[in-house]
């Protein structure tokens, strides 16, 4: 398998240098313990932080500037960062209104997310926690770790954002946080598995005309395999899951994501979206905002997943909010 | 052997190199039921707590060492693995404080207080098909040698043998915690990995003390 790797053990730190080095006048990549903050601090607000696994840039590091994230914590690929960092990370945007964390719910980011809440708060920093969970191909929660959060973090990213940059206090955000993670949901199918640069290997195979449906982002296997489909089949597919999960009516406003998986082509990617938009035309579901593009991937995995975020007016003013970071920017 | 401060680190040693030698099997695990991590992390974690060793004070006790690494596990391992194991040395630690050597039913106290540690953390029970079910049939099987009067070699040794019973024990279940949880059926056939490291690190324990 070729990648363009020197050590596999340096391989974030590389990353993260590169990304620093590119995006100097956004960002300001700590090197240990390992976070990324605005290159200009935003003063006076609530400090919004996310991270995660590294392999599904850009998020979150790419999601850090003005109008967005205030700090990422990148891990180690498909792991969690540990709570030294995160701590460090909180430390560093507190301006004494408190940080929100946005987590994605993977069993290891919330245990290592909620360790460096439990020693911010003793250092008498106030944190809040949001677990997104927006993936309903995790069907019974009761007998799993519960929905996974995917690619709807990061509408959800840039919309609590805005709102802190608008001034919202702790309690405004968690609260639009929740409320967001409550009427957003996210469907995927990978056409072709990952590579991690450790192993050099796919992490799991998949026939010439095999895919795996309902995946989420760490390279683990999906809901269920199947055969491939035209396009506009593997959308309605999708489509049919978010919707069933979360019905939207005539008169349903969303924003609606495709999102890449890392492999996929944007010209793909506006293939499926073009059905997606077809659909929801015929649904009546106002597509009040789009947006199209890999945003969270899974290192070289090729597929999609469509998510599905309701919105009103004030929501989509604060889609609409300036944004200026390194792979969002209006 | 007695069970002191030398123990300890030897097996903290012993937990590094085991770790170490099977970190692609653990992997190859992981890879088969979630994303294929848990070697390299254990492998990276076990080495900085083999590091934080050299950093120990002469006077050192048992819950030192045990404190030592559970404070590098949390700091470099990530994951899930990394609060859970990390939780696991600290109430172990916690468990023997003011221990010089350990009786067989510190051994006991010390392995229950792990478990406990995990299950807080974690949320899991036993039959999720999770480290618990090793942590659980460890505890189980150390608790009986105690109770029949074995020394505290012999109880760590039981420990070890449960814990891979447990590890086993994983294969058929249906898992509900975990990155796992979300392949349902399609993980059944397959061993947890949290619960073959754990099997690892307490046949570390047992072989340290031989």
């Amino acid at each position: 398998m070729k990648k363009l790797v020197n050590d596999p053990r340096r391989f974030v730190a590389d990353a993260l240098a590169g990304f620093g080095a590119a995006h100097r006048e956004i960002v300001r990549v700590n090197a240990n313990p390992v976070y990324v903050v605005r290159a200009r601090a935003a003063g006076d607000k609530v400090g919004i932080l996310s991270g995660g696994g590294s392999g599904h840039e850009p998020l979150h590091i790419g999601f850090v500037g003005a109008g967005m994230l205030d700090a990422a914590v990148p891990g180690e690929i498909f792991t969690s960062p540990t709570p030294d960092p995160i701590l460090a990370a909180t430390r560093a945007v507190d301006t004494g209104h408190g940080v929100l964390y946005l987590v994605k719910n993977y069993t290891g980011d919330v245990l290592n997310f909620e360790t460096a809440a439990e020693f911010a708060t003793l250092e008498g920093i106030r944190v809040r926690t949001v677990v997104i969970d927006d993936d309903v191909a995790v069907q019974n929660s009761e007998f799993t770790a519960g929905r996974r959060g995917v690619a709807g973090t990061v509408l959800i990213e840039k919309l609590v954002g805005a709102a802190a940059e608008r001034g919202a206090d702790l309690d405004e955000l968690e609260r639009l946080a929740s409320r967001l993670v409550a009427t957003t949901r996210s469907m995927g199918v990978a056409i072709a598995a990952p590579t991690t640069p450790h192993s050099g290997r796919r992490s799991f195979e998949l026939g010439a005309d095999e895919i795996e449906f309902g995946i989420g982002i760490h390279g683990e296997r999906g809901r269920s395999r199947s055969t491939m489909a035209p396009a506009d089949e593997l959308a309605d597919r999708v489509l049919d899951a978010v919707l069933e999960d979360l019905p939207r009516q005539r008169g349903s406003r969303v924003i609606a994501l495709v999102n890449g998986m890392g492999a996929t082509p944007s010209a793909e990617l506006y293939v499926v979206f073009r059905r997606v938009a077809e659909r929801l035309d015929a649904l009546g579901v106002e597509m009040a905002r789009s947006l199209v593009g890999s945003y969270v991937t899974s290192l070289d995995m090729a597929g999609f997943s469509v998510t599905l975020a309701d919105v009103d007016d004030d929501l989509v003013e604060l889609w609409d909010a300036p944004v200026r970071t390194a792979a969002l920017r209006w | 052997m007695t069970l002191d401060t030398a123990w300890a680190i030897a097996w903290v040693r012993t937990a590094a190199d085991r770790i170490a030698e099977q970190a692609s099997e653990l992997g190859e695990l992981d890879r088969a039921i979630g994303d294929g991590d848990h070697g390299e992390n254990m492998n990276r974690g076990f080495a900085a707590a083999r590091d934080a060793l050299e950093e120990l004070p002469a006077n050192a006790r048992p819950s030192d060492v045990l404190r030592a690494t559970a404070m590098r596990l949390i700091s470099s391992v990530g994951g899930a693995a990394g609060p859970l194991y990390g939780t696991a040395f600290l109430r172990a630690s916690e468990a023997v404080a003011d221990r010089v050597t350990l009786d067989a039913k510190d051994v006991v106290a010390m392995l229950d207080a792990a478990l406990g540690g995990i299950e807080e953390r974690g949320h899991a029970t036993p039959g999720d098909k999770t480290m618990v079910d090793a942590w659980t049939a460890a505890v189980s099987a150390a608790r009986a040698a105690a109770s029949s009067g074995d020394d505290p070699v012999a109880v760590l040794s039981a420990a070890a043998r449960g814990a891979e019973e447990g590890a086993t024990a994983t294969d058929p279940l249906l898992p509900h915690k975990g990155r796992a949880s979300y392949l349902g059926e399609r993980a059944v056939g397959h061993r947890d990995p949290g619960a073959a490291s754990a099997a690892i690190v307490l046949r570390a324990a047992a072989d340290a003390a031989a």
